[in-house]
């Protein structure tokens, strides 16, 4: 009943009521940032990141996670009610949510969303408490073959996830490695790329990096066509579903929830992944494939479903092994080293209360977004109406405090603007920067692991073919590369990627 | 018709990369490069940087088969007041303390849109300001200086 201890210390760090109020904050935080144009949750924890300095370690992890579900949340939101994605991965419920909409059913399909979604939080958190611990036990016995490996399929897998040209992608990550790697080399202490800039010799500052390409540069992009939102749906009603809507909602939840749990533990950002998958599949078995695109109970049920458990999963890579999914798992870990915490297998270990706090603290954040939200939809419609123009010029004063804050370096500042210059070329040369912010992060950890499984191994690169974890893993890196390459899978690709 | 057709996009993306590859590489080679057995500071960054060179040369091939495409609209304007207005927080941060600098941050940040009416801005930077000030400095007590030594404080 290790299980059930452990769930039980989670509830009671996550529900102590100072946790409970930055569980709370975190989540109307991301709610409101997925419903806000122009803002996302990487941006956004970007922004926070210095200020949960002043928290508990638990409490301010608890607070970021609640952002990331949160954001994924009210981006499903704006996807139903106007068409537009708040998050990457609500672009698929837009499709059938925003046609329900249209027809008069924005309330059921926002419940639709919500359900599917606590649904599949509650599993996932379920799995997440299951499987963390084996996998940790797994994760104490990697080398630092197995860790260059771990960390190539991630990267492999963030290309998968990117928009169009895969050799961009890979162009990306290859970049974002480069930029990790400026600063000092660790092992003789040389100091490297630094263009003679004092500041750089401890490297890059993330945060300003992450705040440059997404915060900034996305601004810049919302900039270049200003058009007011329509929000014709002024008001919801009707927030319950049908009887009809229950029977047509229930299989597709239960699908999305796997397949959703299953992407999510892929390192690389499951969670957009899910819902593309889980709507294709949802195309493929129902009887009536017609209706897809025209307002489908299933369009919205699965994807919904999908995206929630995926984010909650990719939680496991980064609680078990510190190796993140995606940009916000990045930024996690950015907030636990910060806090004197080394992500990886020890932390399960050493930091109980913090492990199954944060596991808990999600269960409860997706209480908490489907008891507060449903009523107060209206809330949410009313600030889908605040013109753009009106809320970059604070986005620009946050990211500044906040980019500031975290070592006081002015040098920072000039990072951002430089990297969100960055960041809007690369935009408009139709490279993704989450592939680059990733290659970023794992840069240093990627030449560490290499050049220690070298040293061990005498030279010999077979180190990493010979054993069985290393190459199970190097493996499936390729077979996700294969998969995207193939031109037919290509294909189909591009097709769902045109969605958004 | 099979004249010459690229996307400037895809030929700009593969210099791009072309060159920051050479940047690191020359940089890279510069170091202590070492065996596979002990690398040095410059053997992965100089491997990663071919890896760049390459991919670039790779779009820059796939660019040429392929029909152009326009750009698209430039934020011209969003650049030249979103852009400065970070380094201009740093600047004078210090100097001017955090209220009047972050006043002004967002101040030039705000006429990076078309649609920003004088008025409107002042309105919306100084209720920015305010609430900035309540949260990051009295509530979460960050350790800014509100007004700096430039303003005689």
């Amino acid at each position: 009943m290790e299980l059930f201890n452990n769930l039980v210390l989670g509830f009671t760090t996550a529900g102590a009521p100072w946790n409970l109020f930055f569980c709370f904050v975190g989540v109307i935080l991301g709610t409101l940032i997925g419903v806000l144009p122009g803002i996302g949750a990487t941006a956004t924890i970007a922004m926070l990141l210095p200020i949960t300095f002043q928290l508990e370690p638990v409490s301010s992890l608890i607070m970021l996670a609640g952002i990331y579900y949160g954001a994924q949340y009210g981006g499903s939101t704006t996807a139903i009610l106007i068409n537009m994605p708040g998050e990457s991965s609500s672009a698929v419920t837009a499709i059938d949510g925003y046609q329900m909409a249209r027809k008069g059913r924005a309330g059921a399909a926002l419940a639709i969303a919500a359900i599917g979604s606590f649904f599949a939080g509650t599993v996932s958190t379920i799995l997440v408490a299951v499987f963390a611990p084996p996998l940790t036990a797994v994760a104490l016995k990697f080398g630092s073959a197995e860790y260059f490996s771990l960390m190539i399929v991630g990267l492999v897998s963030s290309i998968a996830l990117a928009h169009g040209s895969v050799v961009k992608a890979l162009g990306m990550v290859v970049l974002g490695l480069l930029l990790g790697l400026v600063g000092t080399d660790i092992y003789t202490g040389t100091p490297r790329f630094n263009l003679g800039i004092l500041e750089l010799s401890d490297g890059l500052n993330f945060v300003a990096v992450a705040v440059g390409v997404f915060g900034i540069a996305e601004i810049l992009r919302n900039l270049e066509n200003e058009h007011d939102r329509d929000v014709m749906i002024k008001k919801v009603t009707n927030l319950w579903p049908t009887k009809q809507d229950w029977k047509e909602m229930t299989a597709p939840i239960l699908r999305g929830t796997a397949i959703g749990s299953a992407l999510g533990i892929l390192p690389g950002g499951g969670a957009i992944l899910a819902s593309f998958a889980s709507y294709t599949v949802e195309k493929r078995m129902s009887k009536t494939p017609q209706e897809f695109g025209k307002g489908a109970v299933a369009g919205v049920a699965g994807p919904e479903s999908a995206n929630n458990a995926g984010a909650q999963t990719s939680f496991i890579p980064m609680l078990t092994l510190g190796i993140p999914a995606n940009p916000v798992m990045a930024l996690m870990i950015g907030a636990m080293i910060i806090q004197g915490i080394v992500p990886g297998p020890n932390v399960a270990t050493e930091q109980p209360a913090l492990f199954w706090g944060i596991i808990a603290s999600m269960w409860i954040g997706n209480l908490m977004l489907i008891l507060l939200n449903l009523p107060l939809i209206g809330l949410w419609v009313k600030l889908l109406t605040i013109p753009y123009y009106m809320l970059f010029p604070a986005i620009i004063a946050f990211c500044s405090i906040g980019v500031y804050s975290v070592n006081s370096n002015v040098f920072d500042l000039y990072a951002v603007a430089f990297f969100g210059l960055i960041g809007y070329v690369l935009a408009k040369l139709r490279c993704e920067p989450a592939p680059l912010l990733l290659g970023f992060v794992l840069g240093p950890l990627l030449e560490e692991h290499l050049r220690r499984a070298m040293i061990m191994s005498r030279g010999d690169a077979t180190t990493f073919v010979t054993r069985p974890i290393s190459l199970t893993l190097l493996l499936l890196a390729a077979a996700v590369l294969v998969v995207v390459l193939l031109p037919s899978i290509r294909k189909k690709r591009d097709e769902v990627f045109v969605e958004d | 018709m099979k004249s010459l057709s690229f996307s400037s996009r895809d030929i700009v993306c593969g210099l791009l990369f072309i060159l920051v590859g050479l940047f690191f590489a020359m940089q890279a080679y510069g170091l202590e490069l070492g065996t596979a057995f002990r690398m040095g500071p410059g053997y992965f960054p100089f491997v990663l940087a071919g890896i760049l060179i390459l991919l670039g040369i790779i779009v820059i091939i796939q660019g040429t088969q392929i029909e152009h495409e326009p750009m698209g609209p430039i934020a011209w304007r969003g650049m030249l007041f979103i852009l400065p207005a970070p380094i201009f927080f740093g600047l004078t941060v210090r100097g001017l303390g955090f209220v009047p600098s972050l006043f002004l941050t967002a101040l030039i940040a705000a006429f990076a849109s078309t649609k920003m009416r004088p008025g409107m801005a002042l309105l919306l930077v100084g209720g920015l300001t305010i609430f900035s000030v309540v949260v990051f400095s009295y509530a979460l007590g960050l350790p800014f200086r509100r007004f700096g030594p430039w303003l005689g404080q």
